[in-house]
């Protein structure tokens, strides 16, 4: 599904990443770790499409298509969800409106009409349900004054509604207690079929118990220098980075 | 145009009844004295410094049009009134009052025609206690409205009233065949213990110059509320120097909402004269522009007296050519001990060519008191942008509901929920924002 191949990125003239490999099939599960600084955020914003970064090398495909041709807003339309690290608050627009904003610019790319009401509504009851949100919620301004949590459960409720091919998920344990990231952990569990594919991105192993990976990368320097299973994490985890 | 002015006065004098007015008279004939005096400011004017008149002075408007041929229908206008609620309203078409648009009382208030108030000799004694008693008499345009002052809306609310229904008081202009100037004057007293909501609109409804010279007058008497809303979303012709004058007495609370969202230029002028302790002055503003158009926020806190507050929050976002002014003054005198004066100004410049001059004025006179200010002039939130991109919403779409967010702490304070949607749908439909159905 997702192909990534000698990929080398910039910042202001740094180069952070230096000849990533990675291959995701549909139905698996990646986890890519690394200490900070190794590159773990701008290669997930780099498959996202983020224009503070250059790409001076190498390819990243989703199927068949060029992700590297495309804008962000495209290449959330050909299925490619990032979950921040830190969502953005924006006053006066819904949770709800958001998502029917994001899905209705989705469907308008596919030349279709807007989402009926009676059918967004069925969806949003049915996806809150499944993350355990209040309807309440739903009509709060998007992050206005948001819990860490909440944050972390709205970035999963709107990946629910879009139904991604591939979701990135960078660093979603960061300031959540444990009840919050299995709540978050279910909510992505739940989600996970044969026909999509998830990229966790953490420095620690503690959502992978969890988000349970298929492969483990290690990332340093730019460069995954050492890819295993997920026994991999738990030994990340009892040695830290130093020992690879 | 000054020249013009000068001789229409006198036939504006005899055209109205000197004999019950004598008063009247003697307070337009000192004004336009003033006027005459001082004339029109120039760039040269430390006030004036970014707004120049030159444009729109150069007009030659007629200051008496003729009566509109056309009545205007309900219908034709129903957009520029705030619906599915019921409101008192007082209507102007050209200057003149029209009964049919028109919902007036006075039952337990008066909400009516300064006009008629003023022929009245039942409103004498009130209009000899508040009438131009609070204008600056260096401001030459407040001067110039008073010498041509005879129309406009009069407000009493008597004390231990609240007024549950809103007033709206709304100038059209019409194609009269001429450009034309208009010099409304409001007068509103709000006695003790008393709460009213007001919204104060000017519209245009053609593509004649029409020139706009108001002047308000608000008493806030003891403990009284008033949130005032002023509209101004209009026409590229149009222009509005817009002067309102705030008296508030002890425990007095005053909103003052101004939306700037159109216009040749707009200038607003406000003042507020605290005699009292413990008042609270609030100022929101949004302004929201783009092409050549220029609004100019002009805001004088004179706190006059010990623990009082006041609050200035104004926002801006600039387009195109457009330009934005902010000057927002605070006068703390020696006596105004435990003021607590706070001020901020934020603007987004979209544009290379557009530009906000934004200036604070502290002069405190007093030793124990918190004033402060602040100014942000920026872009957009590049994070922000990305964020909404990666779920699929287009960058221009993204933009736009970026700065829906920005205005939308303002938006929010509006506490008459017909005038809230009403404002939401102008900012949005201006950004190009679609907020349909909220489920």
């Amino acid at each position: 599904m997702l192909q990534i191949k000698n990929l080398h990125a910039n910042i202001d003239d740094k180069e952070i990443l230096k000849g990533i490999n990675l291959e995701v099939k549909a139905g698996e599960v990646h986890a890519i770790m690394g200490p900070n600084g190794s590159g773990k955020t701008t290669l997930s914003s780099v498959i996202a499409g983020r224009e503070d970064y250059i790409v001076t090398e190498g390819s990243i495909t989703l199927g068949d298509e060029n992700l590297l041709d495309m804008k962000p807003e495209e290449r959330s339309h050909k299925g490619v969800f990032m979950s921040f690290q830190y969502p953005v608050a924006i006053p006066g627009v819904t949770v709800t409106n958001f998502i029917k904003t994001a899905i209705n610019a989705k469907r308008k790319s596919e030349g279709k009409e807007d989402i009926p009401a009676a059918e967004l509504l069925k969806m949003i009851r049915e996806k809150a349900k499944l993350l355990g949100l209040k309807s309440s919620f739903l009509s709060r301004s998007l992050n206005d004054g948001f819990s860490g949590g909440e944050k972390k459960r709205n970035e999963i409720f709107q990946m629910a509604m879009l139904a991604p091919k591939l979701a990135i998920l960078d660093e979603t344990d960061s300031g959540l207690d444990i009840d919050a990231l299995k709540t978050v952990a279910e909510g992505v569990n739940k989600l996970k079929s044969k026909d999509n594919a998830v990229i966790v991105i953490t420095h620690y192993q503690r959502l992978l118990d969890y988000i349970v990976p298929d492969y483990v990368h290690v990332l340093s320097d730019g460069k995954i220098i050492k890819t295993g299973g997920k026994e991999l994490a738990l030994e990340l985890e009892a040695k830290g980075y130093e020992w690879i | 145009m000054k020249n013009k002015l000068i001789a229409s006065f006198l036939a504006f004098e005899n055209q109205i009844s000197t004999e019950t007015d004598t008063d009247f008279h003697k307070i337009r004939s000192r004004a336009m004295q003033a006027f005459e005096k001082k004339g029109f400011p120039t760039k040269k004017d430390e006030n004036w410094k970014y707004t120049s008149l030159k444009k729109i002075l150069k007009n030659d408007y007629t200051l008496f049009p003729d009566l509109p041929k056309n009545e205007l229908e309900l219908k034709e206008v129903s957009n520029y009134f705030l619906k599915g609620i019921d409101s008192y309203k007082i209507v102007f078409v050209d200057g003149v009052y029209n009964p049919y648009l028109s919902e007036t009382t006075h039952d337990g208030f008066d909400v009516c025609l300064l006009s008629s108030a003023i022929k009245k000799t039942k409103y004498q004694i009130v209009l000899n206690h508040y009438f131009n008693t609070i204008v600056s008499d260096k401001d030459s345009f407040s001067q110039l409205n008073t010498a041509f002052a005879s129309e406009g809306a009069f407000i009493h609310i008597y004390k231990n009233k609240i007024v549950e229904k809103p007033i709206q008081i709304v100038y059209f202009t019409t194609d009269t065949g001429k450009d034309c100037m208009l010099q409304p004057r409001n007068l509103i007293i709000v006695d003790e213990n008393s709460q009213v909501k007001i919204v104060e609109r000017h519209q245009s409804l053609s593509a004649k110059k029409v020139f706009t010279n108001a002047v308000t007058e608000i008493f806030a008497n003891q403990r009284a509320h008033i949130d005032y809303y002023k509209i101004q979303n209009d026409e590229e012709d149009a222009s509005l120097i817009d002067s309102t004058y705030v008296q508030q007495k002890k425990q007095s609370q005053v909103t003052m909402h101004t939306y700037s969202f159109g216009g040749a230029l707009t200038r607003n002028n406000l003042f507020f004269y605290q005699k009292g302790p413990h008042c609270n002055t609030i100022l929101n503003g949004i302004t929201l522009i783009d092409k050549e158009q220029h609004v100019d926020n002009q805001t004088n806190v004179y706190h006059q007296s010990p623990d009082c507050e006041s609050h200035e929050l104004y926002k801006g976002i600039y387009d195109d050519k457009a330009t934005g002014v902010f000057n927002g003054k605070v006068i703390v005198d020696q006596i105004a001990q435990k003021t607590d004066a706070f001020q901020q100004n934020d603007s987004i410049l979209l544009s290379d060519e557009s530009a906000i001059n934004s200036k604070p004025q502290l002069e405190i006179f007093a030793d124990d008191v918190a004033c402060s200010h602040g100014c942000t002039i920026g872009q957009l939130d590049s994070n922000a942008l990305f964020y909404m991109r990666q779920r699929g919403i287009p960058k221009k779409e993204a933009k736009a509901l970026l700065l829906f967010a920005f205005t939308n702490e303002l938006v929010d304070r509006i506490r008459i929920p017909a005038l809230k949607e009403l404002i939401t749908n102008i900012v949005s439909q201006k950004l190009g924002v679609e907020l349909g159905m909220d489920l």
